[in-house]
């Protein structure tokens, strides 16, 4: 199945931000958003609530007039364009599927609306794309919630839109069939090109999904790029704590010279490669993910390679997760650390009580600026 | 008795249902009476006189029909006029909302004789002619309030996304309106239109004020009563009351009907 | 983001998406009406209050400012007023409890059948208002089994029901029934069942459950439900004059009888003009206590 773009006078072109922003009264709810989506990806807008992120879709679908800025697809200036004269189509939270209509009418709404006659082939082939061809005289109401969904982005998806918006799609759907939403969301976007924007507040759909991640908070993006770089190496405390899990400490950076920065905390010192830390002088946050940690009792302190990152503690949880075993350490300037350890060798898990070496290579370190 | 008290609010449910329903019946079972003398107040015999004959006293049926077109234009105009309010209430931002929503709700707040009393002395000052038009204005008048706030209800019930859905499908506000948000609130219009035709057909005490010689339904029984009221008006507010009951029922039972389907084919589906 | 977000907003975006004007004609025709039909109205009532009768022309006023037709109507039928709202706070009170245990029991209880009972509760407003009225004068009549009951039993002051204050109590309540049942109902349904087994998990014996939890939430509907029957009850002078005795007359039937009978216009408005006042200050004052301003 193919659809050509074009079809709707839009050939898949970059969606690009400009200085956008959108303030309610005294609350600047985006601020100062300039990105560039590239044709024919898959993005996503990871933030937790009220960082902005549905503003900013309903933005660019023009559910939303921008206090500021400018909104671009391809050369085409969409800002002052209103919704229904846009070519953006979106899948709403919930879906805002029309319930006295049934799913061929839903989906064929938007074709009508654009004055198209012959509707029937075009519904009916998005439909078999989307897999609901049987079901097209059902009304909403009497789909499944992975059915209405479906109905959702068929209804968007036939306007052959030059970006398609996401609002929390898979929100309202049980886990396992998010899982499957997920991949057949992705295999739908690859068989059609178009550009996916995908709003929502669930990291792990963010990085299954998306070639591209943008983490917002506050109005702004923290940090935007593939998902395996940004969570190797976030960048700001927000995105290291809100993209997986991290292990933080406190200090400052005593030494610059070279490749290898050396930072300094509670009387020790610890290595972080230059080019892994956003900061080279003064106070700073050492992190560290806790998959990256090794474990060993204290009396095995030795067999720890010199060079490595250490930190004492004492166990004070472990919960064994099958695969993995997950450890809560506490330092000996009393801070909690996270360390998960796959269950590779036969030993038994260390225990609460237990005084450890915490470790860890000097790469997998990096060095973060202390605001948040 | 531990029965009893399980089932005590049960009991009382249904006790004050018979409470309503009591006087219905009557009015009903004094439809087949064959009244000694005027009065139809006592049981003598069973007759089917009045049903096979329902128009057979001059002025019931005049007063019936007139009632009914009374009811018809005050509910289409009342109807139109307050979803109109409804829309703007909740749809547009404007000044003077709440001094609207006060003129809505004191016409609600304002005891019958008030509202029929104002406007006689109204029509008086004017010497305008009391009749068909002045009960008719009248009708509109108090009907429009109950109107807006039932349809006032149903679009705040409604999810504003849909009609976003709407407008992202290039619908303009127009093909907005016409294919989603009015289809939607149509079932909402048209039970209001529903209750605007019950208040308006059996409505006495502004009617009677505002009538002068003109005689609707209510007025007729009113002015009977002296006389004796006679069988057949039992007869025609029996056969009101068994329609409207009737059409309710099929409704309710039709929406029961299609939610079972729905349950089914959703059960058969997942 | 979902809640924050969505709704808010989405109802701000869509009424600055639309010009106030579009919102000004819609509102026009039917504010009009309730203006220059009922603004109006209650003005002339005023006016037509402090008018003073042209000598020799019965049924005929001029303009004048005489407060003492207040003075006139008051002195006269202060009786009726007092009546009007002695039955009508009775009534309300018995019609509370009345439909309260009927609302709940829908709204909790009735589980399939609730759909059904609640076409039962509306179905009387298809029937002739009049003819139940006039029903009840065969059922509550001084020879039936009802009135026999209570007179066996020595419950009757006057040996009867018909034609005692009694019986104008019984219709007043019996009538604006529904209006009481309707709003307790819809505000008793909006009430999460689990509730009430969270009070009964929390050691409240049913009762208290009731008095703690469910009582306080169905406020905006005891106050709804009793102003729609306290309102139109006060003013009615159907019950009074079809169940009652003359001596039982209320305010409406001297409103009635002075405006269509007397043609004293100046009494009847002044009349008319306190029960508005009264009435709208109980509303008022009763609105601002329950503190459920939204009752539109």
């Amino acid at each position: 199945m193919t659809l050509a773009p074009g079809a709707n006078g839009v050939d898949v072109a970059d969606l690009t931000l400009i200085n956008l922003t959108k303030s309610f009264g005294d609350f600047i709810a985006v601020d100062d958003l300039t990105l560039t989506i590239p044709a024919g990806s898959f993005f996503a807008l990871l933030g937790p609530s009220g960082c902005g992120k549905t503003t900013t879709l309903r933005m660019v679908a023009g559910l939303e007039d921008p206090t500021a800025g400018q909104i671009m697809l391809g050369d085409r200036d969409l800002t002052s364009l209103k919704a229904f004269k846009r070519p953006v189509n979106t899948v709403f939270q919930s879906y805002a599927l029309f319930p006295h209509l049934d799913v061929f009418e839903n989906v064929a709404f938007g074709l009508r609306r654009r004055g198209i006659k012959d509707v029937a082939g075009q519904v009916n082939q998005m439909l078999e794309l989307v897999e609901l061809g049987p079901l097209a005289r059902r009304k909403p109401g009497q789909l499944s919630g992975g059915q209405q969904q479906r109905v959702a982005v068929a209804r968007a998806l036939i306007n052959n839109p030059g970006v398609l918006l996401l609002d929390e799609p898979l929100g309202a759907l049980d886990l396992k069939l998010r899982r499957q939403m997920q991949i057949e969301l992705k295999r739908i976007q690859t068989e059609v090109g178009t550009s996916f924007v995908h709003v929502t507040h669930d990291q792990e759909e963010a990085m299954t999904m998306a070639d591209t991640v943008a983490v917002m908070n506050m109005g702004r993006i923290e940090q935007m790029g593939a998902p395996v770089d940004i969570y190797d190496l976030p960048t700001t405390r927000f995105v290291a704590t809100f993209l997986g899990q991290s292990n933080e400490i406190e200090g400052q950076i005593v030494e610059s010279s070279g490749d290898e920065l050396v930072f300094s905390a509670y009387g020790q010192r610890f290595g972080v490669p230059a080019s892994r830390s956003v900061v080279d002088q003064g106070p700073a946050y050492l992190g560290v993910r806790p998959e990256k940690l090794g474990i060993v009792p204290a009396g095995q302190a030795d067999s720890v390679a010199a060079q490595a990152n250490q930190v004492s503690g004492k166990i004070t949880d472990t919960s064994f997760a099958g695969v993995s075993t997950q450890y809560m350490v506490m330092t000996s300037w009393g801070d909690e650390w996270i360390v998960f350890e796959q269950n590779r060798s036969a030993s038994q898990p260390l225990r609460p009580g237990d005084e450890v070496v915490v470790h860890w290579l000097v790469e997998h370190s990096f060095g973060l600026s202390p605001q948040v | 008795m531990r029965w009893l008290r399980r089932h005590l609010i049960g009991i009382i449910a249904i006790l004050v249902l018979v409470y309503l329903f009591v006087p219905i019946a009557v009015v009903g079972v004094l439809s087949f009476n064959s009244p000694v003398g005027k009065y139809n107040t006592s049981w003598n015999e069973f007759s089917i006189d009045a049903w096979t004959n329902i128009c057979g006293v001059p002025g019931v049926c005049s007063s019936f029909v007139l009632s009914i077109q009374i009811g018809l234009f005050a509910t289409l105009v009342a109807t139109i006029f307050g979803a109109m309010i409804a829309f703007a209430l909740v749809r547009y931002r404007f000044r003077g909302r709440d001094t609207t929503n006060l003129l809505i709700f004191l016409p609600m707040a304002t005891p019958e004789v008030v509202l029929g009393s104002s406007l006689l002395a109204l029509f008086l000052n004017l010497a305008f002619p009391l009749g068909f038009w002045t009960v008719l204005i009248a009708h509109i008048m108090f009907t429009i309030s109950f109107i807006v706030v039932a349809v006032k209800a149903r679009l705040q019930g409604m999810d504003p996304r849909l009609e976003e859905a709407s407008r992202d499908l290039y619908a303009n506000p127009a093909a907005t309106f016409r294919y989603v948000t009015f289809p939607l609130v149509l079932p909402g219009i048209l039970g209001a239109a529903l209750l605007g035709f019950a208040l308006s057909f059996d409505d006495f005490i502004i009617t009677f004020f505002n009538a002068g010689t003109l005689v609707t339904f209510p007025v007729y029984i009113w002015g009977a009563a002296q006389r004796g009221i006679p069988v057949q008006a039992y007869a025609l507010a029996t056969l009101v009351f068994l329609v409207a009951l009737v059409f309710v029922l099929v409704v309710q039972w039709i929406n029961h009907r299609r939610r079972r389907s729905l349950e089914a084919a959703v059960g058969i589906s997942t | 983001m979902t809640t924050t977000t969505s709704t808010p907003v989405a109802a701000t975006s869509v009424s600055t998406q639309r010009r106030p004007r579009t919102g000004y004609l819609l509102l026009l025709p039917g504010i009009a009406w309730l203006a220059v039909f009922f603004v109006v109205p209650i003005i002339t009532l005023l006016i037509t209050s402090l008018q003073a009768p042209v000598p020799g022309r019965s049924g005929v006023y001029t303009l004048g400012f005489e407060v003492s037709n207040y003075a006139d109507a008051l002195s006269a039928y202060w009786p009726q007023f007092i009546r009007s709202f002695v039955y009508a706070s009775i009534a309300t009170i018995l019609a509370l409890l009345l439909a309260y245990p009927l609302a709940y029991f829908i709204a909790f209880k009735a589980g399939r059948w609730r759909a059904l009972m609640l076409v039962l509760v509306v179905a009387p407003f298809f029937a002739s208002f009049l003819l139940r009225t006039y029903a009840w004068r065969t059922i509550l009549s001084d020879e039936g089994a009802i009135t026999s009951f209570f007179n066996a039993l020595n419950l009757l002051p006057d040996n009867r029901i018909l034609n005692t204050p009694i019986g104008v109590v019984l219709g007043l309540t019996y009538n604006f029934l529904p209006f009481m049942i309707l709003p307790l109902y819809a505000a008793l349904e909006k009430i999460d069942p689990r509730l009430i087994e969270a009070a009964n998990d929390l050691y409240a014996r049913p009762f208290t459950g009731f008095r703690k939890v469910i009582w306080p939430l169905s406020l905006p509907g005891v106050v709804a439900g009793t102003l729609l029957t306290f309102i139109p009850a006060s003013g009615d002078f159907i019950n009074a004059r079809l169940l009652g005795s003359p001596s039982d007359s209320m305010v409406g039937t001297a409103i009635q009888v002075n405006f269509l009978q007397f043609r004293d216009y100046p009494v009847a408005s002044a009349l008319s003009f306190i029960l508005m006042a009264i009435i709208l200050t109980v509303v008022f004052i009763y609105i601002r206590r329950a503190g459920t301003e939204d009752l539109v």
